[in-house]
């Protein structure tokens, strides 16, 4: 009885993560599909605890532990995710995936441990006459792609938020090979080793899997951090899958492989929005290739410096303003600011509106999300397509904190190594001015044409900064 | 070549599933405006948090005397939760202020 209850209680889950991707691809019913994916699983975790009963019959044991353990992820995982800044979403979400992507590991370390443990007697059988082909793998997939996905997003968590540098040497895939050759190795070893030996081959598996993780992420540039953990995001689906044939749970099965494959597809959409594909991401990085591209750059005229009284009296006698917000806006936290000098413009009669390039910030979505949270009325952003449409009526195009969206070169050097990836036409509008903090290149690494065209004037400074002057100076007119 | 045929017939409900979650996976997320790819994403790896219910098996069919079985479980339980609500939480704090620009 107590069984075919829990078997409802999958079987909601099930659903209930379906209905919850369904519901969040589309911005009306988002968010409520989130909440019944959560519903869902909190069914799922707490049927399992209370219903679940093995083979024999057993119910589980060590309560304590379980809830200790619950207790203490759900005090740090709604701290963490309620104090993360806007701006330091995409990070938190990575890091979240590596503990997914660890947690499936160590259930695949513990199931191993536990058949070493049953047959700890039996010390030269061979590990391959106690365990089917099948269960083995199972195992050890988990275990493999948990290791690599928890790996992954560590690297891709620290290289969004500054603390690991981009890193690529010379016949780096060949190494990256090499070592996926003996993460794969090491377990044909471990399998066919006796049972008593088997622990130094298991461990070089995690070793391997480890390594391979650190140096699969290391090399591609931070600005295709986003497409690398939602592939990293996908590859936890499928180690959780494997838990799903492990234990032969139907809930962890479906939501597993459910990521998977929604999350490849992601991944590729978020390619598209890029121009790029997935292999060109992950091996043609922008590392090396981009830097030397950026080193032999020719070199650039000057560019020319706008006033902040300048500004303001060029913004408020405009008819139409485009803003372009970018990673600075969000380093800056300036989205708040920004609606403000909207809501003042718009007094003064200026038609005031937003252009989203969709791989602006650091993830897509990311602009909406941070100007959405100053309130900025959903109909004032453009999307790419309909912006372009729009710059050529416009007077004043104000770019805050973006950089390789606007880039030129991307339309007309094919040797960039942004080339091919669609643009916001700023050029099109009358004026183009440029808030940023220096004239480093933005995050791909390749200097930036735009900024010493004659349309386009600079405005220096920290954006929250220069938007609350700015906003003074137009009030002062 | 049989115990392959036979492996299939073992797990023939499996692989069903497999196959079509692959499917219903691809479909259901098909035509997201790129506007929600963050938010989605995010969803997506609360859901594969599921995984817990894996740490909480082994948890529970730990020896309470193996220490080392009930560390590497607890281990898990706590970065399945962490993984399950921080996905849950930031997910609903990125879609909540969705919410607000629709009035």
């Amino acid at each position: 009885m107590e069984l075919n209850i829990l078997t409802v209680c999958y079987l909601i889950a099930s659903v209930t993560f379906i209905l919850g991707l369904k519901m969040l691809s589309n911005p009306a019913t988002a968010r409520k599909g989130n909440l019944i994916a959560a519903a869902g699983m909190t069914i799922a975790i707490f049927g399992t605890i209370f219903l679940y009963t093995d083979t024999e019959g057993h119910k589980l044991q060590n309560y304590a532990w379980i809830f200790g353990g619950i207790i203490i992820g759900s005090v740090v995982g709604t701290l963490a995710a309620k104090k993360v800044k806007m701006t330091a979403m995409p990070e938190m979400v990575s890091l979240f995936n590596g503990m997914g992507g660890a947690c499936a590991a160590l259930i695949s370390a513990a199931e191993f441990y536990h058949i070493y443990k049953l047959h700890e007697g039996s010390g030269d059988t061979a590990f391959s006459a106690i365990v089917p082909v099948g269960y083995y793998i199972t195992i050890v997939a988990g275990a493999i792609i948990g290791t690599v996905s928890y790996t992954g997003s560590i690297i891709a968590w620290g290289k969004l938020n500054g603390r690991v540098k981009d890193f690529s040497f010379k016949g780096q895939h060949i190494v990256n090979m090499i070592v996926l050759a003996l993460v794969l190795v090491s377990a044909v070893i471990a399998y066919r080793s006796e049972v008593g030996n088997m622990f130094i081959p298991f461990m070089l598996i995690g070793l391997f899997a480890f390594v391979y993780g650190v140096l699969f992420v290391l090399p591609i540039g931070g600005a295709d951090m986003p497409v690398v953990i939602s592939l990293l995001n996908s590859f936890t689906g499928v180690a959780a899958a494997c838990g799903g044939f492990l234990y032969d749970n139907k809930a962890m099965l479906t939501g597993g492989i459910l990521v998977g494959a929604a999350g490849t597809l992601l991944t590729m959409l978020m390619c598209k929005a890029m121009n790029r594909s997935l292999t060109n991401v992950l091996i043609g990085s922008f590392g090396g290739a981009a830097k030397a591209g950026a080193a032999g750059a020719k070199q650039q005229g000057s560019y020319k410096e706008i006033s902040l009284s300048d500004t303001a009296v060029v913004m408020s006698y405009a008819n139409k303003v485009f803003i372009v917000p970018g990673y600075g806006l969000a380093v800056a936290q300036a989205q708040h600011a920004c609606h403000e000098l909207e809501k003042l413009l718009e007094e003064k009669g200026v038609t005031v509106k937003y252009a989203i390039h969709p791989v602006a910030g650091r993830m897509p979505g990311h602009m909406n999300v941070l100007l959405a949270e100053a309130d900025v009325p959903y109909d004032k952003l453009l999307e790419m397509e309909q912006s372009n449409d729009e710059f050529s009526t416009t007077d004043v195009v104000l770019i805050l904190g973006a950089n390789d969206v606007v880039n030129p070169a991307a339309k007309s050097d094919p040797s960039s190594p942004i080339y091919g990836m669609p643009i916001l036409d700023v050029e099109l509008a009358k004026n183009v001015i440029v808030n940023k903090r220096s004239m480093k290149p933005g995050y791909a690494g390749i200097e930036n044409d735009l900024f010493f065209r004659p349309k386009t004037s600079m405005l220096f400074g920290d954006a929250k900064k220069v938007l609350q002057d700015l906003i003074g100076e137009i009030k002062n007119l | 070549m049989d115990s392959v045929l036979n492996w299939i017939t073992a797990n023939q409900q499996i692989i069903y599933i497999v196959i079509l979650m692959i499917f219903v996976g691809i479909e259901v997320i098909g035509r997201v405006p790129s506007v929600l790819h963050t938010p989605l994403m995010s969803g997506a790896n609360a859901i594969h948090g599921v995984v817990i219910i894996g740490a909480i098996i082994v948890m529970g069919k730990a020896e309470s005397d193996d220490y080392l079985a009930l560390v590497l479980g607890f281990l898990a339980v706590i970065l399945g939760t962490l993984n399950v609500v921080g996905g849950f939480v930031v997910t609903d704090r990125m879609l909540e202020m969705f919410k607000k620009k629709k009035k």
